[in-house]
């Protein structure tokens, strides 16, 4: 770790990447949903509650915020908080399936300053996007983009969640963020919400990620959100911080106000408080137990003789906690295979005792849209 | 890919420089986050010297005058020219126009 990494990971007086999910309403089911979505939880944040936490961010200098869900879209007041945080001066980027970036509202957007946005699909061609976000999903998409292209919207991101289907696709990805003039956004599965079930049939083998690792490191412009920095420890670091930032520069709150230490582990042992609770997000993020905890020197556990754990720091503490490891032990996907060795380790003592998500918001199985099966290997 | 307009300034440490009023400092343990609302980049300030230095260039006529006016030793100016450098690539500082 470098001076600087050192005093990131004590914390700062604010968050540098905060998640902030606006319902868990969605009308899709994606099989790797890290937030478990579908219904709306009828505890979320009331419009006037939304502002009030806005005021805050801004009274931090909280600079953006990442907005995501469910399906943030779906939220009535969805413009109208979008724009009372532009009017704060809180710069809002916030991911998106697609459905709602209607002509019309995606003239809306191009018309906002401060406003970023991420669109998801999961697969370049229809077969593998709809295997993972659903019957239709593909074609959607691409309308949603041509909407943003017509609308001049300057530079939209185009996201991806890497899988074993999708991340031998990484060229024609490129090839076509290039067409929209859109950047690329290129992000790791975790095996959080709904993915603790379908993560260990569809993450990308090991080879894979070796090849994604060399395909990143030759192109820098291509955005991480910094998740990939397991693979640094193959050699030269990728860009970005090369740290968990769980509670030391990243966390999330969730669509009923509650904080946790990142957006990939919404589950009880990582939620902090609740923006409800008095003195706010400001009190959780600066004096929780939970952070204060986070921020304090981490064990390298079984990771110690390892001539690289100060590349990767043991890998991401989500990965750990929903496939069952321990969190000093190496991530399922340390790419010395050590986080294999590990999880076969678990199996054969037993098989591995993963977590389950706290608060899944997915719509019953047969109500509604069909859950896409995940047998596809 | 897209780079947008974004003029990539060369540092000249005998001109005036201001922050880019677009640019937002939040002081930290280390020293400030800068955050362009324009081009969306971040950048980490790293010692509450700099700051100091980059709070003090609009108020001297050049950023040497606020080397000295900061009380930055000569020897580490090269340092600190190397900071500014870096902020005027990223846009974050830009030099006062000279019409």
């Amino acid at each position: 770790m470098t001076a600087l990494t050192d005093q990131l990971a004590q914390g700062l007086n604010s968050p540098i990447c905060l998640t902030w999910e606006w319902t868990y309403a969605c009308d899709l089911q994606c099989v790797h949903c890290l937030s478990s979505s579908g219904r709306r939880d009828p505890r979320e944040l009331s419009t006037e509650e939304m502002k009030g936490i806005v005021d805050q961010l801004a009274e931090m200098q909280v600079f953006y915020v990442n907005i995501g869900g469910g399906e943030p879209m779906l939220r009535p007041d969805f413009f109208e908080i979008v724009e009372y945080c532009v009017e704060r001066g809180v710069g809002v980027k916030f991911s998106t399936n697609g459905g709602r970036i209607t002509a019309e509202n995606a003239k809306r957007l191009a018309a906002m300053d401060y406003v970023d946005i991420q669109i998801s699909l999961d697969g370049v061609d229809e077969e593998t996007n709809d295997l993972i976000r659903g019957e239709g999903t593909h074609a959607r998409v691409r309308q949603a983009m041509d909407h943003l292209k017509a609308a001049g919207y300057p530079q939209f991101k185009l996201s991806v969640v890497m899988t074993r289907q999708n991340v031998d696709q990484v060229d024609a990805y490129e090839a076509l963020a290039d067409e929209y003039g859109a950047e690329l956004r290129l992000t790791r599965f975790r095996p959080s919400g709904r993915g603790i079930d379908t993560w260990h049939e569809l993450h990308p083998t090991s080879e894979q990620q070796v090849r994604l690792y060399h395909w990143l490191l030759e192109r820098p412009h291509v955005l991480t959100g910094d998740s990939f920095f397991h693979l640094s420890a193959l050699g030269e670091p990728l860009p970005g911080l090369n740290l968990c930032g769980a509670g030391r520069v990243v966390c999330l709150i969730d669509p009923v106000g509650d904080v946790y230490a990142c957006p990939f582990v919404l589950h009880d042992e990582f939620m902090a408080g609740s923006v409800r609770d008095e003195g706010g997000f400001a009190a959780i993020w600066r004096s929780s137990d939970l952070f204060t905890s986070l921020r304090e020197p981490s064990s390298p556990g079984a990771c110690a003789s390892c001539g690289s754990f100060d590349a990767c720091g043991g890998g991401c503490m989500a990965a750990k906690f929903f496939t069952g490891l321990p969190l000093d032990a190496p991530d399922p996907e340390c790419v010395f295979g050590y986080g294999e060795e590990a999880l076969k380790a678990l199996d054969a003592d037993g098989g591995a005792v993963r977590p389950t998500v706290s608060h899944d918001h997915s719509k019953p199985i047969g109500v509604g849209r069909k859950r896409i099966p995940v047998t596809i290997l | 890919m897209t780079t947008a307009t974004t003029v990539t300034t060369t540092f000249d440490a005998d001109r005036r420089w201001h922050l880019h009023e677009r640019v937002a400092l939040r002081p930290e343990p280390f020293g400030a986050l800068a955050y362009h609302y324009g081009n969306r980049r971040l950048t980490f300030l790293r010692s509450p010297d700099l700051v100091d230095l980059v709070e003090r260039l609009a108020d001297e006529p050049s950023a040497r005058a606020a080397f000295t006016a900061a009380g930055i030793d000569d020897r580490r100016w090269p340092s600190f020219e190397k900071a500014l450098t870096s902020l005027a690539a990223g846009d974050f500082i830009v030099p006062e126009e000279s019409s």
